[in-house]
């Protein structure tokens, strides 16, 4: 039978075996990489890699990177969106479950469209000040200043 | 069996301990499954192509190409399926085989739809046998059984669109693709035929070093130059002078146009040194005197349309975006880390989602509808054209029988050359007029009245009759 100690070393090696192969493939993953503003970062999958591609030739590759326009301002909310986004890109990814084309979510599409306000504010203002019944989509005309792909 | 308290003791004993034990096994599992999976989507990223098998310019066959390139073969291989679209695609019509043609499945008579084709080309082989078109895995087999071989003699320039011939050009030609074609297009079809073994292949239209995109057809390397100097290019040449996204629609175009046979040597000609619109076509035809065979009721000089997809897209607002064929009749495709065009060549409306809805980003239903909406009104445009042809056709029939001196009878016969041609320019291009929605309208438009010019025509009245050839409207 065996001793509580020895059960305590399997314990503690198990432990240890799963925090270093975590660990590690972290670092393999470049996960840290995701808490950076690099747009690199967005490409470590190659399904974002011809996204990546236009935007490098994009008219607004120089102002804006990926999570100017894909994530909200403000701490929380950018990490908050960080993370939805990245469990649901990696388990799609992970599973190959996923519809081709890709298509961006209501919820993210939202977060885009406020982006262009952040910058465009005044001339944006000055199309609204109309009333209308809707309110108007920048990126329903503009859909390819940030990347055509 | 344990007692309560022997539960307890276990919770505060070595319980906790196997717990924590099994589930940092398990996260390790699963960590470790993750880290395979990640290292495979790497390497899925890393090497698109694997070289197993040298390529030369050579290489004929196209199932040794698909070892380097398995994925784009399987797709290739896929024009075999039968599928039908509201007006194109095909079914599956099993038939009994006989010994001059051994095809158990055939595509549905175009004919029997039809009757009216018939008396359009009354005459002609065409009016014989004449099947909707299936996937390009066919074309040798159709173009070698159909009834149209038993009923009129084909020249071996036919086969130029229905198999692989750059390899057996250049062999034929010793090394000269164009001595080749010329030596091809003068022999008869069944000669020809020993000399060719697959349908339409890789090398037809890829370069075997590069994989870049290449015309191999002498017909169209000629044709496209003569469209470029009457556009103000002299000298032309497509393979070295038209960028990639236009080499997209041109190797498609070495097949998916207007031609006719030059000459005795029966070389195969686009006629296109006027341009591409189906006026330029005929009139082309008027200076460079050319019938493809005199109508059985009318004994009118008429013109067989083939197939003018090139010409017919090009006046379209694809084409004016620049569009090629290949964006929605090879779109891309993701299969693992890789994008590929899809080399199962059919119709967009099969594949609404790649083909259209990477820029047109409506539903798919009413993507269907508007394909639809176009291909409905072209066709009860068409069905009105056809009518009136016939009703020409009849009259011209009828006049002849009354024994109506033949001069009398050239002006209504030239409009009916021109009102056919015009009509079989959008019935024998494969869209119902999707390519170039108004451009179909507007030849039927055309072709109806010329139908009609042609009965007042017979009954003595006056009528301005087609143009003199001269310049078309300007774009």
């Amino acid at each position: 039978m065996l001793t509580g100690r020895v059960l305590q070393t399997i314990s503690a090696s198990a432990v240890g075996v799963a925090v270093a192969v975590g660990a590690y493939t972290f670092i393999y993953a470049r996960g840290y990489s995701y808490l950076t503003n690099d747009p690199g970062a967005c490409a470590n999958c190659h399904i974002m890699r011809d996204h990546f591609n236009a935007w490098t030739r994009s008219s607004h590759h120089a102002v804006a990177v990926c999570n100017d326009c894909h994530t909200p301002p403000g701490i929380v909310g950018k990490y908050v969106t960080k993370g939805v986004n990245g469990f649901h890109h990696s388990l799609a990814f992970t599973t190959g479950r996923f519809p081709e084309p890709l298509r961006i979510t209501p919820r993210n599409a939202a977060v885009t469209e406020k982006a262009c306000r952040k910058c465009h504010s005044e001339i944006v203002q000055a199309i609204e000040s109309h009333r209308r019944a809707e309110q108007l989509s920048c990126i329903r005309c503009h859909s390819t200043v940030g990347h055509l792909e | 069996m344990q007692t309560p308290e022997g539960g307890r003791r276990w919770m505060s004993g070595i319980g906790p301990t196997v717990l924590t034990t099994v589930i940092a096994g398990l996260v390790a599992l699963a960590v470790v499954a993750l880290l395979v999976n990640i290292f495979q989507r790497r390497q899925e990223a890393r090497n698109p192509f694997y070289r197993v098998v040298e390529l030369t310019d050579d290489t004929e066959d196209p199932a040794v190409w698909g070892k380097n390139f398995p994925l784009q073969y399987d797709q290739y291989r896929r024009t075999v399926d039968q599928v039908r679209t509201r007006y194109g695609g095909s079914e599956a019509v099993p038939r009994t085989p006989t010994l001059v043609d051994p095809r158990s499945v055939v595509a549905q008579s175009r004919l029997e739809e039809d009757p009216r084709l018939k008396t359009m080309w009354a005459g002609y082989a065409f009016a014989q046998d004449f099947r909707e078109e299936r996937g390009h895995a066919f074309m040798l087999d159709d173009q070698t059984f159909t009834e149209r071989q038993q009923v009129a003699k084909q020249p071996g320039t036919c086969i130029n669109c229905h198999a692989s011939v750059y390899v057996p050009y250049k062999k034929l030609g010793g090394g000269d693709l164009f001595k080749g074609f010329e030596k091809m297009n003068q022999m008869p079809y069944s000669e020809a035929r020993t000399h060719v073994k697959h349908p339409v292949a890789c090398i037809d239209c890829h370069d075997s070093t590069t994989m870049a995109l290449r015309v191999t057809r002498p017909a169209f390397i000629e044709g496209i130059r003569a469209v470029k100097a009457s556009q103000g290019t002299p000298n032309y040449d497509v393979n070295t002078m038209a960028p990639r996204q236009e080499m997209r629609a041109y190797v498609c175009g070495q097949c998916h146009v207007e031609y006719y046979f030059k000459g005795a040597e029966k070389r195969l000609t686009f006629p296109w040194s006027k341009g591409l619109r189906v006026e330029q076509i005929l009139s082309y035809y008027e200076e460079n005197p050319h019938d493809d065979w005199t109508h059985a009721e009318t004994g009118a000089p008429v013109l067989k349309a083939q197939h003018p997809e090139f010409e017919m897209w090009n006046q379209g607002i694809h084409a004016r975006s620049g569009v090629a064929c290949a964006d929605c009749h090879m779109p891309y495709v993701r299969v693992g880390a890789l994008k590929i065009s899809d080399h199962h060549i059919r119709s967009p409306v099969l594949n609404i989602n790649n083909a259209c809805q990477t820029c047109h980003k409506w539903p798919e239903e009413e993507l269907r509808q508007r394909v639809y909406g176009i291909q409905d009104r072209v066709l009860a445009l068409r069905n009105r054209a056809m009518d009136s042809l016939v009703a020409l056709i009849g009259d011209l029939r009828e006049a002849r029988s009354r024994g109506i001196a033949e001069d009398h009878l050239a002006l209504p016969r030239k409009l009916q050359r021109h009102a056919q041609f015009m009509l079989d320019f959008v019935e024998a291009e494969n869209s119902m007029g999707f390519h170039a929605p108004q451009e179909a309208l507007r030849i039927l438009g055309e072709s109806i009245d010329y139908s009609r010019q042609g009965q007042l025509a017979l009954r003595g009245a006056p009528v301005p009759g087609p143009p003199a050839p001269a310049k078309p409207p300007a774009r």
